[in-house]
């Protein structure tokens, strides 16, 4: 009795700190302007939508990572999932809950084109790190 | 010895705990969080320990089981003196530290009587039986505790955006080992399936934290509301 208590206490905490830690990597990156280059790359010119999600995430594969990095983008990833689950589940029921999602699936891509331009500026730092010696 | 992936795991788990370290030096912020950081320097020692009597001993050694357990209990409580001095940041202007400090010693102690009489019939490894209980029981006190943090945060519209993050991503992990203590006691044949998912959680904390000093300046704002779960 008493673990099931506890199971179920902290599986509804663990979904409240959850959201609102990675709406808090969210929050951090949003005010982080990004560079022509990444507009470019990404296709994001004025808002990102969540249907460029996977294609950010694919080029952010493509560059080396820090481990410092790998828990926001991975958080980010599950978040963006979760969203995704409950676009096609409650917001079905709720439709005020399907412009949120959207929203915040917009601002996960973003999240995710601000961490590329982060691991560009990285490996740039590397190469010429590399050139000097 | 452990397989590949779990190595793998342990290996991203150290390197983590000395990312926090070498960020928050390089940061500045390792005075400024100073338990957070000692407990991280603490897990990478333990973790190196750990590898060295898993090699030594092997992995189901009575050596390694006692030394893993009796050095999460000491984590475990360093951890929640860690999560007591987040307390004293988000309280700071209040100068409720004396208060905080009490209250920590207060909660510890009713938290180890409350095991100690949980495991009293046990008469068979009474000591060990004591710690195993103490640290889950202290998981599931930090769960509640950084729950209120979080509620204090909210309530004092608290601004400081890399306090915040070491909050949540502690409250992360605190209820992710709670609920998977839970379930191994409710359900013993999955044990198999969840200890080995305690090396996979343990790893989510250091990255967490080493990310929020390395891209978070002290002086970064956000408003908390904005990222409560229910809009205040």
């Amino acid at each position: 009795m008493m673990a099931a208590i506890i199971l179920v206490c902290s599986l509804v905490f663990l979904l409240q700190f959850f959201v609102s830690y990675c709406r808090s990597l969210i929050a951090a990156s949003i005010k982080h302007p990004l560079s022509a280059e990444v507009q470019d790359v990404t296709g994001i010119k004025n808002s990102a939508t969540g249907e460029d999600f996977d294609r950010v995430v694919q080029l952010l594969q493509l560059c080396p990572d820090r481990p410092e990095d790998r828990s926001g983008i991975q958080a980010i990833g599950a978040y963006f999932g979760l969203l995704g689950f409950m676009r096609s589940s409650v917001a079905r029921i709720i439709p005020s809950l399907l412009a949120w999602t959207e929203t915040e699936r917009g601002q996960c891509t973003y999240f995710a084109a601000v961490t590329l331009e982060r691991r560009i500026a990285f490996s740039r730092d590397m190469f010429a790190q590399q050139l000097e010696t | 010895m452990p397989g590949p992936f779990a190595l793998f795991i342990w290996f991203i788990g150290i390197l983590g705990e000395a990312a926090v370290l070498v960020c928050a030096l390089k940061k500045g912020a390792f005075r400024k969080y100073l338990l957070l950081n000692l407990y991280m320097a603490g897990l990478m020692v333990v973790e190196i320990l750990r590898y060295k009597f898993v090699s030594e001993f092997g992995l189901s050694s009575p050596q390694y089981v006692y030394f893993y357990f009796y050095s999460d209990a000491i984590l475990t409580i360093i951890l929640y003196f860690a999560l007591s001095s987040l307390y004293s940041h988000v309280f700071s202007e209040m100068n409720a530290e004396r208060y905080v400090k009490m209250g920590t010693l207060v909660l510890l102690a009713g938290t180890a009587i409350f095991s100690y009489a949980v495991v009293m019939q046990s008469t068979a490894k009474f000591v060990t039986h004591f710690v195993v209980e103490l640290s889950q029981n202290l998981y599931f006190v930090g769960v509640v505790l950084t729950y209120v943090l979080w509620a204090a945060i909210l309530k004092l519209r608290e601004t400081r955006t890399r306090l915040i993050q070491l909050v949540l991503s502690l409250g992360i992990y605190f209820s992710l080992l709670a609920a998977n203590y839970a379930i191994r006691n409710l359900y013993p044949p999955l044990c198999s399936v969840f200890i080995p998912l305690v090396g996979v959680f343990g790893t989510f904390l250091p990255l967490a934290w080493a990310y929020a000093f390395w891209h978070l300046p002290e002086e970064a704002r956000l408003a908390p509301a904005r990222l409560a779960v229910i809009p205040r």
